[in-house]
């Protein structure tokens, strides 16, 4: 019976991530057109809301080419592994209180950075296996960039969970509930944890592994139809993903502040929204750093602050703090 | 690596995120002209509603492109068309040959032809672009296919375009 309760969850998840991914990409589009003073996509549609369904429709029926010189085996996992392992990591992210998380893990901190990294192999597949040299160089800046960001995001959250105590995100939330946010408490780790994230999900500034005016489309040049919308909708499943994560991580996720009344799913989505306008600001805003830039700062900036900061945290707890 | 200069970005952007778009939707909204624009010919008439156009052909003369075409006719005395002797009795701009570059309004003695506010010509057949005087005339509302499809629709003309003014040369012509 649990195991029944649970797939439908996971079922209503997958379809709702789905379709918000879907929506993303017209709030990404409608969203970066009005920072730069256009109206965006309004055809299809009123307020052309239609348009991420006609998007979807002609990206389905185009040509699905395998490039020749491709290892056929790597270059057709590598958009399904992206994808996957993209989606995969919402399923511990709490939407409201008991029984609204597909898998309450105790451990869900640890999955959602283990599945958030798996996908980086799709990324490193795609550029290997294409046989061309953009997605190669794409993949391999993708690689380079994850050893450096990689260390700074996994030290950033030791703090938060040092003070909560749990590796369980229901925890976290519900000890967010009681003490306050843990951007109050944390926010060196949240800084850290924000711009690594950034990294993470190949966002401006850090979009370096598919940017289109150097590498073409970085690692997925040699893609088309499906096996495109698969990368794509991965790439965004990332930014859904990982705003969700840090409105849970540090805003309090689902539950709700200032003493207001509690509506599961409500106060979860306004602070994910938060997250996810902010991502999209910051990429109307900035520039794109060199991959290299991004490294030595990951390793100069990064790195340390979160060293320092997770030492601090530890003596802290270990002292008597909170806990 | 400033973070003053990365907030000011972050502040650029968002008080253009609050802007009205620039865009102009233009099938569904008017596109705004300036008052200079050189649209659609148009063939202006006296206060009394004769017509200004005496059939001179300064500005076929004048015309680079070779676009127009004018036969003039005498007045009749007692019912004239025109306040000069003669008046033009086939006015004819191929659409195709113009350029549109309003030598033929600076070579107009008596102000007659007028380079209007029009721009929506676009039409199918070659000899559908060669607009006569009654096309021409300013009592005439919308181009050629515009007219042909209001027809059809059983609609007013749509016309594509605002203008803040009317010229004084311009005077008579009825856009609203």
């Amino acid at each position: 019976m649990i195991y029944l309760i649970t797939a439908i969850k996971a079922a209503v998840l997958l379809v709702v991530l789905l379709l918000t991914i879907a929506y993303i990409t017209w709030i990404m589009r409608r969203g970066l057109a009005r920072f730069q003073v256009r109206l965006g996509p309004n055809r299809v549609g009123p307020f052309g809301l239609l348009q991420p369904m006609a998007d979807g429709l002609k990206a389905f029926f185009k040509e699905s080419i395998t490039v020749e010189r491709a290892d056929k085996l790597a270059y057709w996992l590598a958009p399904i592994l992206t994808f996957t392992f993209a989606l995969a990591a919402f399923a511990v992210i709490p939407v409201g209180p008991d029984g609204w998380v597909v898998a309450n893990l105790d451990m869900g901190v640890l999955y959602v950075f283990a599945v958030g990294e798996m996908a980086v192999y799709g990324v490193f597949l795609a550029g290997w296996a294409s046989g061309s040299k953009y997605p190669l160089l794409g993949g391999l800046r993708s690689i380079a960039a994850l050893i450096g960001y990689e260390l700074a995001l996994g030290l950033a959250i030791l703090g938060p969970v040092l003070m909560v105590g749990s590796l369980n995100l229901q925890d976290i939330v519900l000890w967010q509930k009681e003490h306050g946010w843990l951007i109050i408490y944390q926010f060196p780790a949240f800084l850290v944890y924000f711009i690594a994230a950034l990294a993470e999900m190949s966002r401006t500034p850090f979009d370096f592994a598919e940017a289109e005016q150097e590498l073409v489309a970085g690692f997925h040049t040699e893609y088309s139809g499906t096996k495109f919308v698969a990368f794509y909708l991965g790439e965004l499943g990332h930014w859904v993903v990982g705003s969700a994560l840090m409105a849970t991580l540090f805003l309090g996720g689902w539950a709700a502040p200032f003493g207001l009344p509690d509506i599961p799913v409500v106060w979860f989505f306004l602070k994910w929204a938060v997250f996810i306008f902010l991502v999209l600001w910051i990429w109307a805003s900035w520039f794109r750093t060199r991959y290299d830039q991004m490294i030595r700062f990951a390793w100069g900036v990064l790195f340390p602050v979160a060293v320092v900061w997770f030492l601090l945290t530890a003596y802290y707890v270990a002292k008597g703090g909170m806990l | 690596m400033s973070v003053m200069a990365l907030a000011k970005a972050l502040g650029v952007t968002l008080k253009h995120f609050f802007q009205k778009p620039v865009t102009i939707p233009y099938p569904d909204a008017p596109v705004p002209l300036k008052p200079r624009f050189h649209g659609r010919h148009v063939l202006t008439r006296h206060p009394d509603g004769l017509e200004k156009c005496i059939g001179c052909s300064l500005c076929a003369a004048a015309c680079p492109a070779y676009a127009i075409y004018v036969e003039p006719a005498e007045n009749d005395p007692e019912n004239p068309v025109s306040p000069g002797e003669r008046y033009a009795k086939v006015y004819e701009i191929n659409m195709l040959r113009c350029i549109f570059c309003g030598n033929c309004e600076e070579a107009c003695p008596t102000g007659a032809i007028v380079l209007g506010y029009e721009f929506e010509l676009a039409d199918y057949r070659y000899g559908d672009f060669v607009y006569t005087k009654e096309d021409l005339l300013v009592d005439t509302v919308g181009s050629k296919p515009q007219r042909r499809e209001a027809k059809i629709l059983k609609k007013p003309v749509k016309l594509g375009f605002k203008v803040p003014y009317v010229r004084p040369e311009l005077e008579g012509v009825k856009y609203e």
